[in-house]
């Protein structure tokens, strides 16, 4: 049984249909990406499968670990297992980056039957994870990503993705604002987390954070529809053409500016 | 329900009973103080909203209720029943029934040397050199009608004097209690806070009910702080949904002296909080934080008048209104900078979050500047609470419960 399975999924904005129909399976431990130019759903995908109310789903299932996700809610789908590194990752003012880390951790402790974690237990934890990303431990008693920099705000991503151990992570164009080097500290904190019983979905624009997190399949996504899936290869392709062949139509490059 | 000249004739009579029943025991002074008091209310009646002060603030309901001066309640509280709002390591805890000082119910440790804490009408019966100077000088019953009117019916309250270089860590614990009675009934509590030079205190004051009753608090607070004095006070109103409550806190502050306000309203039915500090000192520092959190029907108004009256001095408010349900909270901050308070830096700001669309702020900064060489500035904000916030919150996992207490926990910080 696949961890994932999308099938005929529609997915409706204001009126206007984003997705028409996608299908797709993850199997535990592989790295799916999705690949695709501006407009053609890939943020909406992701945050439809985190369960964010603001989507109309028209048609279609998700199963995630052989539950129907459409039923459950945001915070239902996180205790069950699901991660979204956000695109654009939330300042929350007022409260500080670890009292957030570690409330989220024991909700979804909580939800499993565990015992909560106390600060103290808590703490070694959170060093262990920083270190695993070179983050700054100042920037856990700062308020949630708040005048964080672009890229300490996706290394943040990544480090509650670490302490929250998903079993299904999608990182929503976690490249994009990033410089090389925070890019392959980002990549390598995202590959220590490879693991037979976790899948991970990369959706991206650029082929780029590809080098560094070497998917098992991509899959092109060209409005509202998977139009091809392939091995690693397909994401070279795509550097080298653009998505102009898969769009017929269409000729922009998929090469960073 | 009565008619505003009906109850403005309760008012005359019940002013002539207290003048007929004081008569040959109140000192004269007290006596000329309370008639200018009534004098004052009797010419100009309670505000309407056509005044720019009440604008956003319908009195009518007070203003048409014949309010009892009748004292004690139906039932004298227990300790049991006020235990519960005791705030631990408090110096002393002065409780005050439906107004009155209540020595049962009161517990006056052992305070540090050069401290006094008593009942205003102990002090005015035994001590009445010491607050004579100060009672009725610096509350400005011209511009407040409630003012005049708490003046008009002083009768018992705190007093409190911290002598010069006094320091008293613990906070003073002053906690009025109004009980059920069985018609409506109200209470002027007037409370006077000397600090004398250098002298260091915190005075808590909170306003609670046992048994619901509509009734009037209408309450007055004058704080002097001599040169170099740090005080900090705190107004708590959390009195039931049928409670009236008229806050006045007028802090009179000398050179350097450095005055904190804290204001929480939470409780009450019809709430209005006015803080009016005087910078008369060089170098003074005052800040004047606010917190409102209205549900249901309650009208909660922040009303703050800070004047600048000499030179370097620096004033902060910051006002944060929480508002559900069918809720109105008010803002209402107006800054005087004189002509001689050059150098001054005052800063407002007041934000405020809507959680229901039938809730309402009005939010109303006003600057009156004299001065040519000051710093003000002031900015409201309002919203409703931040979606993507909530949605990333929930998405590692927190109930959406959780998630908005801790949005709202964050925000009222």
């Amino acid at each position: 049984m696949s961890l994932l399975e999308i099938k005929d999924l529609r997915v409706r904005v204001d009126e206007r249909e984003i997705l028409k129909g996608i299908n797709l399976s993850i199997n535990a431990g592989e790295i799916h990406s999705i690949m695709g130019p501006n407009g053609s759903g890939k943020s909406t995908l992701s945050q439809v499968l985190a369960r964010r109310e603001t989507y109309e789903v028209t048609g279609g299932e998700v199963l995630f670990n052989g539950k129907n996700l459409l039923e459950m809610k945001a915070e239902e789908a996180a205790c069950e297992g699901l991660f979204l590194a956000f695109q654009y990752p939330v300042e929350i003012p007022g409260i500080s980056n670890a009292y957030f880390l570690r409330s989220a951790l024991n909700a979804i402790r909580k939800y499993r039957g565990e015992d909560e974690m106390d600060a103290m237990d808590f703490l070694p934890l959170m060093r262990e994870k920083l270190k695993l990303l070179n983050m700054d431990e100042k920037l856990m008693n700062r308020s949630v990503n708040e005048s964080f920099s672009g890229g300490e705000k996706k290394r943040n991503e990544i480090l509650q993705m670490a302490v929250l151990q998903p079993k299904l992570a999608i990182l929503d164009e976690t490249d994009s604002g990033l410089d090389i080097d925070a890019l392959r500290i980002v990549a390598q904190g995202v590959n220590t987390m490879r693991s037979p019983d976790r899948a991970i979905l990369v959706v991206t624009h650029y082929q780029r954070l590809l080098d560094y997190i070497v998917p098992d399949r991509v899959h092109v996504l060209v409005d509202g529809r998977i139009v091809r899936s392939g091995g690693p290869e397909l994401a070279l392709e795509l550097e080298d053409k653009g998505y102009g062949t898969e769009t017929g139509a269409r000729s922009a490059s998929a090469t960073p500016a | 329900m009565a008619t505003a000249s009906q109850a403005l004739q309760n008012y005359a009579e019940t002013f002539a009973h207290i003048v007929k029943s004081g008569a040959g025991r109140e000192p004269a002074w007290l006596r000329t103080l309370r008639q200018s008091g009534f004098d004052r209310f009797n010419e100009t009646g309670f505000p309407t909203t056509h005044d720019e002060d009440w604008r956003f603030t319908n009195i009518s309901a007070i203003a048409q209720t014949n309010f009892q001066l009748n004292g004690a309640g139906n039932r004298v509280p227990t300790n049991r029943q006020i235990e519960h709002f005791g705030i631990a390591g408090a110096a002393c805890q002065l409780v005050f029934v439906d107004g009155r000082f209540s020595p049962a119910l009161s517990w006056l440790a052992k305070l540090p040397e050069g401290v006094t804490v008593s009942s205003l009408a102990a002090a005015i019966a035994e001590h009445p050199e010491a607050v004579e100077p100060y009672l009725g000088k610096y509350l400005n019953i011209q511009r407040d009608a409630f003012s005049a009117l708490n003046t008009t019916f002083i009768e018992d309250g705190a007093f409190i004097h911290i002598g010069k270089g006094a320091v008293l860590e613990a906070p003073v614990h002053l906690l009025f209690v109004s009980t059920a009675h069985d018609a409506p009934s109200m209470i002027h509590p007037r409370n006077l806070i000397v600090a004398e030079e250098g002298s260091q205190a915190t005075v808590i004051e909170e306003y609670v009910s046992l048994g619901g009753a509509p009734a009037l608090c209408n309450t007055a607070t004058e704080l002097i702080a001599g040169d170099n004095a740090v005080i900090s006070h705190y107004m708590i109103e959390r009195e039931d949904t049928q409670a009236f409550n008229i806050s006045t806190l007028r802090i009179e502050q000398g050179r350097r002296a450095n005055i904190s306000s804290h204001s929480v309203l939470i409780g009450g039915a019809l709430v209005r909080n006015n803080v009016h500090p005087v910078l008369a000192g060089e170098g003074g520092e005052c800040l004047i934080n606010g917190l409102f959190i209205g549900t249901g029907r309650q009208h909660l108004d922040n009303y703050m008048l800070v004047e600048h009256a000499k030179a370097h001095c620096g004033s902060r408010q910051f006002y944060n209104g929480i508002l559900d349900g069918k809720s109105h909270g008010v803002f209402h901050g107006r800054i005087v900078v004189h002509k001689d308070a050059q150098k001054t830096d005052a800063k407002q700001t007041n934000r405020n979050l809507l959680l229901s669309d039938q809730a309402q702020i009005d939010t109303k900064p006003q600057l009156e500047i004299y001065a040519d060489d000051v710093k003000c500035t002031h900015g409201a904000t309002i919203g409703q609470m931040e979606e993507n916030a909530l949605f990333y919150l929930r998405s590692r996992g927190i109930d959406e419960v959780s998630a908005r207490r801790l949005l709202l926990m964050a925000f009222a910080s």
